[in-house]
């Protein structure tokens, strides 16, 4: 039992991960901490439930994939979900994020962040009040791997999914056109604009990924724990963790960072209780700061 | 008649309470460009400090040392500003957004204190019993209304004053050549960073004294009191008012908070209880809008200095 916290922090590494590769993203080529990102993970997770409503409404109830607590549905409603949220965040730059960019004052973007953050928070508490709402209410029944640690079928297929899209976002980093203009506009905007990088295409990439992953993650916390409008402001200090942690622009460094994150609140809850999680983030944010403010893999600002 | 009136001073003590948190912020960001998204935080640690110190003894609870207010009201500004400076030293000399994401961590942190450390803080259910000026009065509800009301009135106006005198005096002019153009003010031999602690703490103290006085204008507080919409409203009310003017910081806390119980009470009236939680989230969506409409097209505010200023900071 007591080696169980290894698996949940690595569950709640993946989430707080997936969050801060857009975090990491936005802050590295748009240069501006984003405080609306956890609201684009809980707006993913409720883009997701609806989709799956209206997929069932049009087919029917449709029997959950072999252990697993949900069917295809989810899956295709899943992807519909994280197309949403990109959209979603394509629009928040086009209305707001863009026009104040334009006037050069980068910290009064970080202010219309928080403002929209409310926003958007709200308008879920409006549409479906602040009571949780969950995927599935079956229990499924937890499987011994070894070493005393249990995983359910559904953590297992989310890991996987996890894994599979950090592995598509570091080859998409690395070996892709997209990808390496993106890396050029995070380390010199002005040079990658000389060079001919089309810097508006980047900042567009930048609003899809940044949103899909946050969707991916808001489904990951709505399957395995619950949807709540508050959900991602909950997840907001841990995923700027993360991403200080990592480096900011670095998506290993998110990713690794998450991860860390994720195991030190899991190994936490043994020690001084699960209601204390934020704080775990909130002590190693302080610790990075004041240690190596860039972080595992950043690189000095130029 | 005197009822009403006695509403009144309800209103404009518990507005004026926020013309004070709004002055507090005024200095971090009107006129020094630092960003604080934990203002809710700061507020907090300075009720619950000058809670602790002043309540009556308390069993199953640290504190309850029963000091006169006012000594709980200037401990509450001395470590609210030891928290707001420790948080601006520990960032400041990183870039400005370190800093709104470790004020952030700071409220989210005291938000967790707050519910769950229940022997310093007593949880959920919050301090009670914390002594009111004049709480002889409690039983002429109107006439305590007054002397409250006045209480409040008499601390806006002083905190008014020295943050005005403080913005004229030399220390103010460094901050806002700071603000204006840093390489400049620097060249003169000036740290850009001990200034901007300063600024902070002094802010943060600000923020406390405020959070102190509602306490004991209320004589109760939870952590409820302190979630993020405190932050977004104090933020709404700088904004509207305009910020880099103390003025302008006091008019638009008085009009965002009557916009605001006016907004509260219409939907009160005319949206049937089973809605009552919509309506609220509703009031806050349109409270965001209007922040970020603002910054859009009016970021001077209202009220605001008729020089276009450009905010710094990193």
């Amino acid at each position: 039992m007591a080696l169980q916290f290894l698996l949940n922090g690595l569950i709640e590494g993946s989430m707080i991960g997936l969050g801060a590769i857009g975090v990491t993203l936005t802050y590295a080529i748009l240069r501006f901490s984003n405080f609306a990102h956890g609201d684009f993970m809980a707006w993913g997770a409720y883009s997701t439930l609806m989709l799956v409503g209206l997929i069932g409404s049009a087919v029917g109830t449709v029997a959950p994939i072999g252990p697993l607590s949900f069917g295809w549905p989810l899956i295709l409603a899943g992807l519909g979900g994280m197309v949403f949220t990109g959209c979603l965040a394509l629009l928040l730059d086009w209305l707001l994020f863009a026009r104040l960019r334009a006037r050069g004052q980068a910290i009064v973007v970080v202010m219309a962040s928080f403002g929209a953050s409310m926003a958007l928070r709200n308008l879920l508490e409006f549409a479906f009040t602040s009571s949780p709402t969950y995927f599935s209410r079956k229990i499924q029944i937890a499987r011994p791997i070894g070493l005393g640690i249990r995983i359910t079928p559904d953590q297992t297929v989310l890991l996987g999914m996890t894994l599979v899209l950090v592995v598509g976002m570091h080859l998409l980093m690395t070996y892709s056109r997209t990808g390496r203009e993106m890396k050029a506009v995070s380390q010199n905007p002005a040079l990658a604009r000389v060079v001919g990088i089309d810097l508006d295409r980047i900042v567009r990439m930048t609003w899809l990924i940044g949103g899909a992953l946050a969707s991916a993650a808001g489904l990951m916390v709505g399957v395995l724990v619950q949807i709540r409008p508050l959900m991602g402001l909950d997840m907001l200090l841990p995923m700027f963790a993360a991403a200080i942690l990592g480096g900011i622009g670095s998506v290993p460094g998110a990713v690794l960072g998450g991860l860390v994150i994720g195991l030190s609140q899991a190994a936490s809850v043994q020690l001084v209780g699960a209601e204390w999680r934020q704080a775990v983030a909130f002590v190693i944010l302080v610790a990075v700061l004041l240690v190596r403010p860039t972080g595992l893999f950043g690189v000095q600002e130029r | 008649m005197i009822d009403l009136l006695g509403y009144a001073a309800f209103f404009l003590s518990t507005a004026l309470i926020f013309a004070i948190i709004t002055l507090g912020l005024n200095l971090q960001w009107g006129q020094t460009g630092l960003f604080n998204v934990g203002v809710a935080g700061f507020v907090a640690i300075g009720a619950y400090t000058s809670a602790l110190l002043t309540t009556p003894e308390t069993a199953g609870r640290l504190g309850g040392f029963g000091l006169p207010i006012l000594a709980g009201w200037v401990a509450a500004m001395a470590v609210t500003a030891l928290v707001a400076g420790i948080t601006g030293y520990v960032t400041l000399r990183l870039k400005a957004d370190y800093l709104a994401i470790s004020t952030f961590g700071v409220a989210v942190v005291t938000q967790l204190v707050a519910l769950n450390a229940r022997g310093l803080t007593g949880g959920p259910f919050g301090v009670a019993f914390i002594p009111r000026p004049f709480g002889a009065l409690a039983d002429r509800p109107a006439l305590f209304n007054f002397t409250s009301c006045g209480v409040v009135l008499a601390v806006t106006v002083l905190t008014y004053l020295a943050l005005e005198h403080l913005t004229r005096s030399p220390w103010g002019r460094v901050l806002r050549a700071l603000r204006e153009d840093e390489r400049a003010a620097v060249s003169l031999g000036k740290s850009a960073r001990s200034y901007r602690i300063q600024a902070f703490a002094v802010g943060g103290a600000v923020m406390g004294l405020a959070g102190a006085v509602q306490a004991h204008l209320i004589g109760f507080i939870a952590p409820d009191n302190y979630v993020p919409t405190l932050t977004f409203q104090v933020w709404a009310m700088l904004m509207a008012g305009g910020s880099g003017s103390n003025r302008g910081a006091v008019a638009g806390a008085l009009v965002v908070w009557a916009v605001w119980v006016g907004a509260g009470a219409l939907s009160a009236a005319l949206v049937p209880q089973a809605f009552q939680a919509r309506a609220a989230a509703l009031q806050i969506v349109v409270i965001g809008v209007m922040l970020c409409v603002i910054l859009l097209w009016r970021p001077q505010g209202f009220f605001g200095p008729r020089r276009r200023r450009t905010p710094g900071g990193g």
